[in-house]
């Protein structure tokens, strides 16, 4: 385990040395900021969508009764979905969906020495291939995360409407009531640290391949894997530290 | 021209490369030839820095590569090209800009003058026109002939090839034989050669070195190779019948 951690902050270090040309490596980062940005808009907006409109209707459910406000399900509703949904649930979907990616993408440079091919030329390797998406991680995961509380609120907003159980006024009322701006902050903590966890771990796995196209594949699960137990030990420590 | 001096390479317990002392010499066709296994790609992994050899050193042109970092070593890889045997195109780029790359992170030339230089390098290799097909477009004759396109696109001095005519047809394998004589003699490159094809040893082998178990067993000319009593070379040369049939018409 020590060597496995030594070798993913040495391979870090190598990634963000200095680059041989930044124009080209900008190039990559917008590159990697679409794939992992738009690329990942439409499964982000999806799932958003009908996790905020299930919670609203799961804490209507659980919480209404005539001693209770009916806003407490737009207020409580707004909180899980700012501090846990949004970010968490988000960033196990794109561990999947981009980590998944990366790890075989990069694995399968390495396989079919397009990585040696790099090295050849005098390219920093690590820092062509990992860096750039490790920067578009720590900028795009944290917008996704935003566009998924927006899309959450209004997946419960349109249940609401659509239940009729729950006026929507109420539920807006309940969006605004008590709102503590820490919430925010620890949303963002949290998606920032999970599209380092997500970008960095995969790459690692990526980047250590060896073999052939069914090492690939065990790279990209393990990378998937060990990102999800990673932004869920992330998440615990984050909530402990800051709530 | 490049020097090796007692190359050692091990892997954990097991010794791949013993020894190997041996000069390549610019301007000429380097070959490095032996059975499966006898550590012929390690030794041109040793030599351009892919392994680092567990003792001996690499020198270019009289420079320690060996004792060089990452950074000291740039300055002699951005003369290095290289085709790999399964030519390592990059997937996500088209033709155009798998050559140019090496041009975009090392060169201050304009975009014309990169897009000339790929014209010229695709010129060379007979595929001109084909600048926007991507490498999962096009046949393994074609992807080596990219391959050595982007090598030359640096006008490199050192020219490494690894097993050029691995799943090529017998005609496309010796058009690509004739592209890595003709480059060398163009540009004067130290051109390291690691095949087990006996049409390129015949056809190209200036300077020929072969490994058995890791060792250098002989080193000769392609006009040498025909008449050496060496017992392992012999009946690695002439292990087909028809080079045994060959031989007998010598």
């Amino acid at each position: 385990m020590f060597h496995s951690l030594g070798r993913y902050i040495l391979l870090l270090r190598l990634s963000f040395r200095k680059p041989e040309k930044f124009s080209v490596y900008w190039d990559e980062i917008m590159r990697e900021m679409v794939s992992i940005g738009i690329g990942s808009l439409g499964i982000i907006a999806i799932i958003s969508v009908f996790i905020g409109a299930v919670a609203a209707i799961q804490v209507a459910f659980q919480l209404l009764s005539p001693y209770i406000s009916k806003s407490v399900v737009g207020s409580i509703s707004r909180d899980s979905t700012i501090l846990e949904f949004s970010p968490t649930i988000s960033a196990l979907v794109l561990a999947g969906r981009v980590g998944s990616s990366i790890a075989s993408q990069i694995g399968t440079m390495r396989v079919t020495e397009q990585i040696d091919a790099l090295e050849i030329m005098g390219v920093n390797a690590p820092g062509y291939l990992i860096a750039p998406k490790i920067i578009a991680g720590l900028t795009m995961i944290p917008l996704l995360t935003i566009t998924s509380v927006i899309l959450g609120l209004s997946g419960g907003y349109i249940a609401c409407a659509a239940s009729r159980d729950i006026a929507t006024s109420d539920y807006i009322l309940g969006l605004q009531n008590g709102f503590n701006p820490v919430i925010v902050t620890v949303c963002a903590v949290k998606s920032i640290a999970f599209g380092f966890i997500i970008t960095s771990v995969c790459s690692y796995f990526g980047f250590y391949t060896s073999g052939g196209s069914l090492e690939v594949g065990q790279s990209a699960t393990k990378g998937v894997v060990f990102s999800c137990i990673w932004i869920l030990f992330a998440d615990l420590v984050i909530s402990s530290l800051l709530l | 021209m490049i020097e090796i001096v007692d190359i050692y390479k091990t892997f954990g317990e097991n010794a791949v490369l013993k020894g190997i002392s041996a000069s390549f010499k610019a301007g000429k066709n380097n070959l490095i030839i032996g059975s499966s296994g006898s550590g012929k790609t390690t030794l041109l992994k040793c030599i351009v820095g892919l392994h680092e050899p567990t003792k001996g050193e690499v020198y270019y042109d009289k420079e320690n590569f060996t004792a060089m970092n990452f950074e000291g070593r740039v300055p002699i890889r951005k003369q290095i090209g290289m085709l790999f045997q399964n030519s390592a195109l990059f997937d996500s780029m088209t033709v155009e800009q798998n050559i140019i790359f090496p041009l975009n992170l090392f060169t201050d030339m304009s975009k014309s003058e990169k897009l000339d230089r790929a014209n010229f390098c695709l010129k060379r290799v007979n595929l001109e026109g084909k600048n926007k097909l991507y490498p999962s477009e096009l046949s393994g004759g074609m992807k080596k002939r990219v391959g050595i396109a982007r090598a030359i696109s640096m006008q490199p001095k050192y020219l490494f090839v690894d097993e050029p005519n691995s799943g090529l047809d017998p005609k496309t394998a010796i058009l690509i034989d004739e592209l890595i004589n003709e480059i060398t003699e163009e540009f004067k490159t130290t051109t390291v050669v690691v095949t087990h094809d006996m049409n390129s040893v015949m056809g190209i082998g200036d300077n020929i070195i072969f490994l058995h178990n890791g060792e250098k067993w002989w080193e000769g000319s392609n006009h040498q190779i025909a008449h050496t009593d060496n017992k392992e070379l012999n009946s690695f040369v002439f292990a087909s019948k028809f080079m045994q049939a060959a031989r007998e018409k010598l």
